[in-house]
């Protein structure tokens, strides 16, 4: 099988955020690969280790994401295609899923893996939108894949504990849920063969991709408190003191 | 203005944030002076058109075919997309569901149409409308515009509006109206086989009066044990963002959130949570709130009743003895 895997970099979980007109400052901050996407690189990794074939790490963004696709390359994934684009974050969704189709198209793969969402924007709609542009089946929200005579079953997670089970042919777009799988790290011996592999940079003007944005960010702010907090101060002692206090005089619920 | 909310049914059932997403298009077209009509699809849906036409709406579209009796993505963006040319909607409004996720930025996409999904309110500024949602995990929100000509699409997430504010109709019922559109069973790619629950255990976290949640805060599952005594001290019932779930560090029957279990205890108190949407919907309807987190700009805190800045480790214990002093 032939694999994509869509890898996005976003601001690392603990990194402080000043926010700059639409977007975020970038010069102080760390990134690391989106989370979701992890368990889509993993999920790839593993249907190759089950029927063979190769996994190619898909990003988009400036220079700075090579970094994560040399981790997804460490890990296993055999080779990388760079979409590099410094304004990719002003992108639209179905941008960024146009450019990534673009990328993928003459490589012909079997199965194309998102994560669910990127923990940045948080959008959710790159793996959809790639199967439109692309005249794909789809779905999301997988927590199984089990490949077998050209076709796949999948368990799809639905809301509120319910699970389906669903059939898919191939070739098809996939968005895995965060969860279905124990995700390796990458070994000394993987960082080592990564160095060798191949990153090849494309650029959305040398795929030929124009796309009118259908939507805008205006601006980004820090929500207003819709409810009145209480905070506590002190020792830890003291604070544990005062919230037994509240919890059992003022709120009443102990 | 005119908009179109698609509603959202399963097993007999509505998914309740249809009304949510209902209610959100009667005040937008308050404010924009626009029309509200609504939308059912499936096989045997007479009865789900009845409950909308009910509602105060222009009229109830109803697409009745055996092709969309269970969701397919196929099958729901073809016939959709038959539905929105002919209604020739401005705004297009779904509920932000797991089934929405699946096709609704398709359905967009070929109408050459971008969505703004997700979003938690709306405001109209002179003239304009404006989508906000949250972004960076709900650490900081935006504001969001379409761009360009109609129809616009756009879903709301679950608890952002309210269903009980939905209003009835003025004189009796809105006409429902059947719309035929043309599917065949080879434009369905994908194949729509059982619908489960994984085993259930016997904790049912909906019933417990207290609890005490932890997420990513709590660093190692060695560390669980701290949090655990946290909620014998209080007779509380342990539960967990998703990621600890994700883990496996505590079963996934604890997990509190959109992909788990939605509750509304006296007490929730929460440890080492952030707050992303995706926990917070499961747990804001809580009456009492309490977060710990040692990042004060952690989302959680705009929830919280009551709030303490600091290392959880550091607290744990001192609560557990306060706690146990106390009874």
């Amino acid at each position: 099988m032939k694999i994509i895997v869509c890898i996005k970099q976003v601001p690392a979980k603990d990194a402080p955020l000043a926010i700059s007109g639409n977007w975020i400052k970038e010069s102080d901050i760390g990134f690391e690969m989106n989370e979701p996407d992890r368990f889509a690189l993993e999920e790839a990794l593993r249907l190759k280790e089950k029927h063979g074939g190769e996994v190619i790490a898909l990003s988009m963004g400036p220079e700075r994401v090579k970094q994560t696709m040399k981790e997804a390359l460490a890990k296993g994934a055999d080779r990388g295609i760079h979409i590099a684009d410094d304004n990719f974050f002003q992108l639209d969704p179905l941008g960024a899923a146009k450019a990534l189709s673009a990328a993928v198209k003459s490589e012909n793969p079997d199965l194309i893996l998102t994560g669910l969402q990127s923990d940045d924007q948080g959008f959710g709609q790159t793996g959809v939108l790639m199967a439109a542009e692309l005249d794909r089946p789809h779905a999301t929200i997988i927590m199984a894949i089990e490949v077998a005579d050209g076709k796949m079953k999948l368990k799809r997670e639905l809301e509120a504990g319910w699970f389906q089970w669903i059939e898919c042919p191939l070739p098809a777009v996939l968005s895995i849920q965060s969860g279905i799988n124990k995700v390796r790290y990458a070994t000394l011996k993987g960082i080592m063969a990564a160095k060798k592999k191949e990153i090849a940079v494309v650029t959305r003007e040398s795929l030929g991709v124009t796309s009118e944005p259908t939507q805008r960010v205006e601006k980004i702010y820090v929500p207003t408190k819709t409810k009145k907090t209480e905070f506590l101060t002190g020792t830890p002692k003291e604070m544990a003191a005062k919230l037994v206090e509240k919890l059992k005089f003022e709120a009443r619920v102990i | 203005m005119k908009i179109l909310v698609i509603t959202e049914h399963r097993q007999g059932k509505w998914n309740n944030a249809s009304f949510e997403t209902l209610a959100a298009a009667q005040q937008i077209a308050s404010v924009a002076s626009g029309t509200v009509s609504a939308v059912v699809l499936g096989k045997s849906i007479a009865t789900f058109a009845d409950e909308l036409a009910a509602k105060a709406v222009t009229e109830v579209l109803a697409v009745e075919d055996e092709l969309l009796a269970d969701y397919t993505p196929d099958g729901y963006c073809i016939a959709l997309k038959q539905v929105v040319e002919s209604a020739k909607p401005d705004l297009v409004l779904f509920p932000h569901t797991y089934q929405v996720r699946d096709f609704a930025p398709k359905l967009a996409a070929m109408l050459g149409k971008g969505m703004i999904g997700d979003c938690v309110g709306y405001r109209s500024e002179s003239g304009k409308l404006v989508f906000v949602r949250q972004m960076f995990q709900g650490k900081t929100v935006a504001d969001v515009s379409f761009l360009g000509a109609g129809p616009w699409f756009a879903s709301f997430q679950a608890g952002a509006f309210r269903a009980d504010l939905v209003q009835a109709h003025a004189s009796g019922k809105a006409p429902v109206n059947s719309i035929g559109v043309q599917l065949t069973a080879a434009q369905i790619r994908t194949k729509p086989l059982d619908l489960f629950k994984e085993a259930k255990s016997a904790v049912d976290l909906t019933q417990a009066p207290l609890i005490v949640a932890i997420g990513r805060g709590i660093k190692a599952p060695e560390n669980i044990p701290q949090a655990e005594a946290v909620a014998k001290a209080m007779g509380a019932e342990i539960a967990a963002s998703r990621p600890i779930c994700d883990e496996g560090w505590l079963p996934m029957e604890r997990q509190i959130g959109s992909s788990g279990q939605t509750v509304a205890p006296k007490l929730y108190l929460a440890l080492g949570i952030s707050g992303a949407i995706q926990h917070v919907v499961g747990m804001k309807g809580a009456r009492t709130i309490v977060a710990i987190n040692k990042d004060q700009n952690a989302p959680i805190f705009e929830i919280a009743d009551y709030g303490v800045v600091g290392d959880i480790f550091e607290i744990m214990p001192a609560l557990t003895e306060e706690l146990q002093k106390a009874k």
